[in-house]
């Protein structure tokens, strides 16, 4: 097994939200509560989970763009949430983010030569003609034709903002890439597109990427392994093909059946499971199973007591083997979504 | 992909006027806009000829602004003439104003004139007058306009009750006045930008500091702030560091609503993803600030400048009426209007208020170009 790129370990992340007149916090928001995983360098995992669920600010805080409240974040075996701002700098240059919205994340003031050539520009690291040619390239590798190089970003459709995102990113050649739901913003035409292109960059430069989605189709056919996320926790963490074949917790099994099946034959054999209830309050975590009270398979008694923690199958590879947070794991039988011939 | 694709999915139509549009600045929509704007464009220009005047303050004035004629103390304005037909040899043609005759009123001693006809002055453009240097450096001696004979009586906007040439004194005041509200507001802005943006994008105790700062401020009322701060002025200060120390007086006093709307823009924009990259992009705070953020409403800043200069000009104008703000030999608007706030001075020399309504013209121009600059830097109009 080789050593894992990055590494999140019990990581918590809470956000304050009222305090008392002595400035000291009485209530707080649990965005992340104990998240653990690790990424095998040149992999793609992706990380899903319903919108709340904690996965942007998992993302924001592995790049650095958040505060962690607890744990660490360890990348090529140093812990960058130990370091000072000044020493972590050289770091954000090799864990990058494509960001979500392609409209807010460009600034509207800026030149695409401006917005790809920041990274360069802001620490001094290139200029003059240098600078100039690497922006070049890295448009051309994006898919941006360099001629564009002076215009705004209003000129430009969804698709095309997402790649100078793409580009802004790659320019400082990163090792490790968070693509905080990088297609969710686009239509369904272009999506395919910035997904090969993601590809395509992958195979080039070897990149590690973290995908963030809530939608599971889009991860099937980029992700090697998927990390469910439920309420700051992963509930479920497996390669993807299994996942898709057997999920093995409620709530993936839940977000399976959202997923559109355009063959008809396959249709229907699951159906729709329609979750009762809201999120639990994440200033007042509920104990158990934060997905109990949404769960059609929770027990009383066994799944709304303790800490029900994150298991792992015991002959499993302890850095890309199959976990579970469920106390019913190996009784359910649960469906999953991968087309099987019949 | 190729890059064939990559053009494909542009969906850019190849329409030239498109393609200037997807080209142009920001600082280039702004202005298309702005050229919308009738009254906002005319207004521009009459500032524009403003800072005209300003700068050639020396040679647009007749007379500099010391100069005084006890021979005309409140004489009405002439009338600037191109021909005359009842000169002794008919018809002549040739720029002139009328002398005039002055007439003393037995009871009341007071001296009235009259335009006389008969006594004709010579006016010509670009006459030898009162030596000045221009812009401080150019001996010169040349005047835009004034009398062929240096001594004989031109004052086309009346004299003031010490006889002085009231446009003269009017292109003088101009400059002090209008450099007050200019220079004023600029103190005020770079103070306004940069307490606003630091407590914006900073937040927590810096923004509660600055916040309670400006709150402090604001609850004072103006006025009174003002006039408590100019009466410390020791009485024997030099007209210079006297229109320095007002200004920047004003200027302490007129920040506070900038930096509260920077500071609401900053807080806005703190969350934009753009900073965030920024941030990650090794950023440091300072050119997030003034690099990143600032830009996007530079527009709106600079609107908000031309609508605050106009309470510039109104609070010297004010403060120097009150005597307490300027004061002679200095000139500016307000100093000029003391001469009007009396009425039995007023009712027989009403020009004397020529200086108000150029007060009242330069304020409304700054108004409509900074309407016209806001209206034009709205970015949900392109």
């Amino acid at each position: 097994m080789t050593d894992p790129i990055l590494e999140v370990r019990d990581l918590h992340v809470r956000f304050p939200v009222r305090r008392n007149l002595l400035g000291r916090t009485t209530v707080e928001n649990h965005a992340v509560s104990g998240v653990d995983l690790a990424l095998a360098p040149g992999e793609t995992m992706a990380l899903v989970g319903e919108s709340g669920c904690g996965k942007t600010t998992l993302g924001s805080t592995i790049v650095g763009a958040q505060r962690a409240t607890s744990g660490e974040v360890v990348y090529d075996g140093l812990s960058l949430t130990a370091m000072s701002e000044r020493r972590r700098a050289p770091y954000r240059r090799q864990i990058r983010m494509v960001f979500q919205d392609p409209f807010s994340s460009l600034n509207p003031r800026f030149t695409l030569r401006q917005i790809i050539g920041d990274p360069l520009i802001a620490t001094g690291e290139a200029r003059g003609s240098e600078l100039e040619d690497r922006i070049a390239e890295m448009m051309r590798r994006v898919g941006l034709s360099p001629d564009y190089m002076d215009r705004y970003p209003h000129a430009f459709s969804g698709g095309q903002r997402q790649r100078v995102n793409i580009a802004r990113a790659l320019i400082v050649n990163p090792r490790l890439v968070v693509a905080d739901e990088p297609v969710s913003a686009l239509d369904v035409s272009v999506r395919a597109q910035i997904l090969n292109l993601l590809r395509e960059l992958q195979a080039e430069l070897g990149l590690t990427y973290l995908f963030i989605s809530h939608d599971l189709s889009v991860v099937e056919n980029l992700a090697d392994r998927v990390a469910v996320m439920y309420f700051g926790r992963i509930v479920e963490l497996a390669d993807t093909a299994s996942l898709y074949e057997r999920p093995r917790h409620p709530y993936t099994e839940a977000l399976m059946s959202a997923v559109p099946i355009p063959d008809p034959a396959l249709k229907g054999r699951g159906g729709r499971i329609l979750l009762p209830d809201e999120l639990p309050d994440p200033a007042d975590p509920p104990p158990g199973c934060a997905f109990a009270r949404r769960c059609r398979h929770a027990e009383a008694g066994r799944c709304d007591t303790g800490e029900i923690p994150l298991e792992r199958d015991a002959a499993a590879d302890p850095l890309t083997g199959r976990a579970v947070r469920c106390v019913r794991r190996d009784e359910l039988d649960l469906q999953g979504i991968a087309v099987t011939p019949s | 992909m190729s890059l064939e694709e990559a053009e494909g999915t542009a969906g850019m139509t190849p329409n030239p006027a498109d393609l200037r549009r997807t080209r142009a600045s920001q600082r280039t929509l702004v202005w298309w806009a702005f050229k919308k704007h009738r009254l906002a464009l005319v207004s521009a220009w009459l500032l524009a000829g403003m800072l005209v005047v300003i700068a050639l303050c020396e040679f647009v004035a007749p007379f500099d602004d010391r100069h005084r004629d006890s021979e005309y103390t409140t004489a009405p304005p002439q009338v600037l003439k191109l021909w005359d037909t009842d000169g002794p040899d008919g018809f002549r043609f040739g720029l002139h104003v009328d002398g005039y005759t002055s007439t003393q009123d037995p009871r009341s001693l007071r001296i009235t004139y009259e335009p006389n006809p008969e006594d004709r002055v010579d006016v010509g453009l670009f006459v030898k007058g009162e030596e000045y240097r221009l812009f401080g450096l150019i001996p010169m001696d040349r005047h835009l306009i004034g009398p062929e004979d240096p001594g004989d009586p031109m004052y086309l906007f009346g004299t003031t009750t010490d006889g002085q040439d009231l446009l003269s004194q009017l292109v003088y005041a101009t400059r002090v006045s209008a450099s007050v509200g200019i220079i004023g507001v600029m103190l005020a802005f770079l103070l306004g930008i940069v307490l606003g943006a630091v407590s914006g994008y900073f937040g927590g105790w810096i923004d509660n500091t600055v916040q309670r700062l400006i709150e402090l401020i604001m609850a004072v009322p103006s006025i009174p702030l003002w006039l408590g701060l100019a009466a410390a002025l020791p009485a024997q200060m030099g007209p210079v560091a006297r229109y320095f120390i007002i200004t920047t007086i004003l200027a302490l006093v007129a920040w506070t609503g900038l930096a509260r709307e920077v500071r609401g823009r900053f807080l806005a924009l703190r969350s934009e993803e753009f900073v965030t990259s920024a941030r990650l992009d090794g950023s440091s705070h300072a050119r997030i600030m003034f690099r990143h953020m600032l830009p996007s409403f530079s527009s709106h800043v600079i609107a908000a400048l031309s609508l605050s200069i106009p309470g510039m000009i109104l609070a010297e104008t004010a403060l120097s009426w009150l005597g307490m703000g300027l004061r002679p030999p200095a000139v500016s608007w307000g100093v000029q209007l003391q001469d009007a706030s009396k009425w039995s001075v007023l009712s027989g020399a009403p020009w004397l208020l020529i200086p108000g309504a150029c007060v009242v013209l330069v304020v409304l121009a700054f108004n409509f170009v900074g309407d016209g600059l806001r209206d034009a830097a709205d970015p949900y109009r392109h």
